[in-house]
């Protein structure tokens, strides 16, 4: 039995040590908002913090959380970092399909947070992880600029 | 029912959204936060419903019902405005629901079917629609007049009520739904003046987008009926191969795991969660009978094209006579494009229910209708016995017009108790996808001066349409193969266009993104461009001198020219390129500026890109289209292809199968030109437009022509020749 630490709550879940915390979100605890895109930490889609800093759930073993706090899409709004990062997706309609957003959106959060002023290139190696096949990066890259620029 | 999105939540501001609670709704749990609660798909069941698309209740909320299946392109919201438009309603008040599986009330009526596809939602449905919206606005006139004993002429209408200015009163919509059921609404009601549109014609922001960006929208991915197990699975790798045997015992020993189902074509293993099943099925041990394809090559496929081009084609245009035309010096060029997989963001995937009596399946398809015949059709269900729950699709791109992922999730929930969630690996979503076709193409032309007065263009490839709509197939004549190639722009005088239907041994082939243009356009535009340099002439003057019967495409090519700054000096190793296409029914002209190191790696620079696509009912989605296809486009371009060898394909996942990323995407201007003429579709509209535009700038910048897809870097480093 592990006990994790899943946006300020704690979720007791008898699931192997090995398991990607991207399935025990999903599958186990019904957050569906961290999605999944390919299982290799190729696309980041499945996205989280933990501790802040933006990770790939697909291959983060569960086992090795301990009682670290993981953020989810579902309460990153509740961070300032978030809430502004979302607002500028909202207000430049950044979404297409949205299946990647939520990725998006988390990488987008660790570095307005960690970098509050990005520059072009900060924000390429902060978000070339995370793919879009919609094709809004022009869009998101203008929104983490709005998202910097909001107090 | 299905997905449905709630008027209410659209304003609320994503930090309020609470932790999503699966709903038990009538038709399963998924209406969650702030999308409505599923209700019966028969019209009227709640509320006035006059027609297929419109239900209005007593509080004055009205509901829509929306015949297309959103994947991005914003048709949720573009549709919704052309309803709400002629019907005046507010649109504060709009709330979203999905159609039901319906082949005869919901089919497209371009497409003859209950489908989403061919850049057509806003086409198809424009003038159907503003009907429905306009007959329902002159039931509720009727019923406030009779009301009121005025004169219905003598009444308006706006944000859902019926206004007497005159009489200085007026009446919401919902307090006059009982009268109006009552009503007949007329078959031609007059239509609005599109220039007394209020919503139509602005960027209104989207109905789905706000749950996208809080983790509460529902993909079929997400869906997660009480109960549910998880199951993934793989097919033979060999193209039509079979399970010969299966060795679980392993698999059987692991945590979670719960069962494995073996069809006499994949195996799957249901466990309690994906990772139980990722596991189980590594620990299968299956021997596999691979059967006639496990020769199969892309080698092998190229080499039936070419011979097959060299037949005699079914002739989709003939003009003046092309043949005599060529007979003396004809320049002859042959292109080739490869296969390609479409890779939506979310994975194949279908949760299946299967009882003796029922059947219910959770999904995102582009063909409702197809997808609950085929469920009907396994089970041996009458369709009213198959439920399909639609949801939001995570990209479409034409994968989705297949419904293979619920013929296999329906028959694998065959052998489970309860419902089963199949989500295919990413793996398999690229080895067992139906491929946009390789292509072969022969063409040759004709100068005269700065004229082309022979042109003669052979397409040679799998016909989708043939399985996909054979109805549409007749006399060996595939349109989409020859979509904006028999319908090419350029005025010439001796003119043929041929199509050699070759099917490739084994592999699957079906629609993506962009079909037949995507591929007509980057080989004919190329082959413009060549002709272009060949005659001395300009790129866009060339062009411009053969587009006289096209006023509104030359326009675009001025517009596009003047804001990429085209003619402007550029660093040495830069170029320009331009491509122009009629396709679905909008004119597009585009300029790629792209820049080639010696090593031949690509640097895209800037694209600009114009369209003239008739009335524009929401500016910004197709801003947004155009980018987005245009991504999509180049990263077919720039990294595209999908081999086989024995039997199988080469690519398996992201590190593979390289997708454009953010930091290799350029700025991107997209200008509208404005019109008064009926909408054009725009959804795969940007990925035509990339690959020729990028082909012409590498062209402009190192002087290499390059009559292949993707992009050879050895060739533009000169490490092999063309």
């Amino acid at each position: 039995m592990l006990t994790l630490t899943i946006n300020g709550q704690a979720h007791d879940v008898d699931v192997p040590p090995d398991m990607p915390l991207l399935w025990v979100l999903r599958d186990v605890l019904g957050l569906t908002g961290s999605k999944f895109g390919c299982g290799i930490a190729q696309c980041g889609a499945c996205t989280v913090h933990v501790d802040g800093a933006a990770l790939r759930s697909c291959m983060l073993a569960v086992g090795s959380l301990g009682g670290r706090a993981v953020t989810t899409i579902e309460a990153i709004g509740a961070t300032p970092a978030g809430a502004r990062v979302q607002k500028a997706w909202l207000d430049l309609e950044v979404v297409q399909c949205g299946y990647c957003q939520s990725g998006q959106i988390m990488s987008a959060a660790a570095l307005l947070a960690a970098t509050p002023s990005p520059s072009d290139s900060d924000i390429n190696a902060a978000m070339a992880g995370n793919i879009c096949r919609c094709g809004t990066y022009p869009r998101i890259r203008d929104a983490i600029k709005q998202a910097a620029k909001a107090t | 029912m299905a997905v449905s999105i709630d008027p209410k939540a659209r304003n609320l501001a994503p930090s309020r959204r609470a932790l999503l609670q699966v709903g038990a709704a009538v038709g399963g749990g998924l209406m969650v936060g702030f999308l409505a609660p599923a209700r019966a798909a028969a019209p009227g069941g709640s509320g006035f419903a006059p027609n297929a698309f419109i239900r209005i209740d007593r509080a004055g909320k009205v509901t829509l019902i929306m015949p297309q299946v959103e994947m991005g392109q914003g048709v949720y919201t573009s549709i919704s405005m052309i309803l709400a438009e002629e019907l005046d309603a507010d649109w504060a008040m709009v709330a979203v629901e999905h159609a039901p599986p319906d082949e005869k009330t919901y089919a497209n009526p371009m497409l003859g079917v209950q489908a989403t596809g061919n850049s057509n939602s806003i086409r198809a449905f424009w003038t159907p629609l503003r009907k429905a919206g306009a007959a329902t606005r002159a039931v509720l006139v009727q019923a406030a007049a009779s009301g009121w004993g005025a004169d219905p002429a003598s009444l308006r209408t706006e944000a859902s009520q019926v206004i007497d200015d005159a009489g200085g009163r007026r009446i919401a919509y919902g307090e006059l739904t009982g009268r109006a059921a009552g009503l007949t609404p007329p078959a031609d009601p007059p239509l609005k003046d599109p220039k007394a549109f209020r919503l139509i014609g602005k960027p209104l922001k989207r109905l789905d987008t706000p749950e996208k960006v809080n983790g509460q929208a529902k993909y079929g991915i997400d869906a997660l009926p009480p109960g549910c197990k998880f199951a993934t699975f793989a097919h033979c790798p060999v193209f039509g191969g079979k399970v010969a045997r299966v060795d679980d015992s392993q698999a059987r020993l692991l945590p979670g795991v719960r069962q494995v189902v073996v069809l006499d074509d994949l195996v799957a293993v249901v466990g309690d969660h994906m990772w139980a099943a990722l596991q189980g099925l590594k620990a299968l041990n299956i021997t596999w009978d691979e059967g006639p394809n496990a020769g199969v090559s892309t080698a092998q496929v190229r080499e039936r094209l070419v011979a097959a081009s060299a037949r005699k084609g079914v002739v989709a245009k003939s003009v003046g006579d092309a043949a005599k035309s060529l007979s003396r010096d004809a320049v002859e060029v042959t292109y080739d494009v490869p296969f390609l997989a479409h890779t939506t963001m979310e994975p194949m995937n279908c949760t299946a229910h299967v009882t003796p009596t029922s059947c219910e399946v959770w999904t995102g398809t582009q063909v409702m209708g197809r997808a609950q015949a085929d469920a009907a059709r396994i089970t041996g269900l009458p369709l009213d016995k198959v439920i399909v729950h639609q949801h939001l699709l995570g990209g479409g791109f034409g994968r989705r017009l297949e419904f293979d992922p619920v013929t296999k999730a329906v028959r694998i929930a065959q052998h489970v108790d309860g419902p089963v969630k199949v989500v295919w690996t990413r793996e398999e979503d690229i080895q067992h996808d139906l491929y946009r076709p390789a292509w072969h193409d022969r063409l040759s032309a004709r100068l005269d001066g700065d004229k082309i007065v022979g042109w003669k263009h052979v397409i040679t490839g799998s016909s989708v349409l043939a399985r996909w709509l054979p109805p549409a197939f007749v006399d060996g004549k595939d349109f989409d193969a020859y979509d904006s190639a028999a319908d090419m722009p350029y005025d010439i005088a001796n003119f043929q266009v041929e199509f050699v239907r070759e099917e490739p041994p084994g592999v699957p082939t079906g629609f993506w993104r962009g079909v037949g243009p995507a591929h007509n356009v980057f080989v004919i535009e190329s082959f413009i461009d060549e002709l272009a340099h060949k005659a001395g002439k300009d790129p866009v003057e060339f062009r411009l001198g053969m587009l006289g019967k096209q006023p509104r495409l030359a326009a675009a090519l001025k517009l596009a020219a003047e804001k990429s700054g085209w003619g402007g000096p550029l660093p040495k190793g830069v170029g320009r390129g331009v491509a122009v296409q009629p396709s679905f029914a909008s004119w597009i002209a585009t300029v790629a500026e792209a820049g080639v190191d010696p090593n031949g790696e690509v640097k895209l620079r800037r694209l600009v890109c114009v369209v003239d696509t008739g009335i524009a009912v929401n500016p910004d989605t197709i801003k947004a289209q155009l980018q987005g296809g245009l991504v999509f486009g180049l990263t077919a371009a720039m990294f595209g292809e999908i081999t086989v060898e024995n039997g199988r394909v080469q690519q398996s996942n992201f590190h593979d199968y390289r997708m454009l990323r953010i930091n290799e995407t350029p700025p991107i201007e997209v200008h509208i030109i404005p019109s008064g003429e009926a909408p054009g579709g725009i959804g795969e509209a940007g990925v035509v437009a990339a690959m020729p535009a990028l082909a012409n700038a590498i062209f402009a910048a190192t002087g290499k022509r390059l009559r292949k897809l993707p992009i050879d870097r050895d060739v533009l480093a000169g490490r092999t020749s063309t």
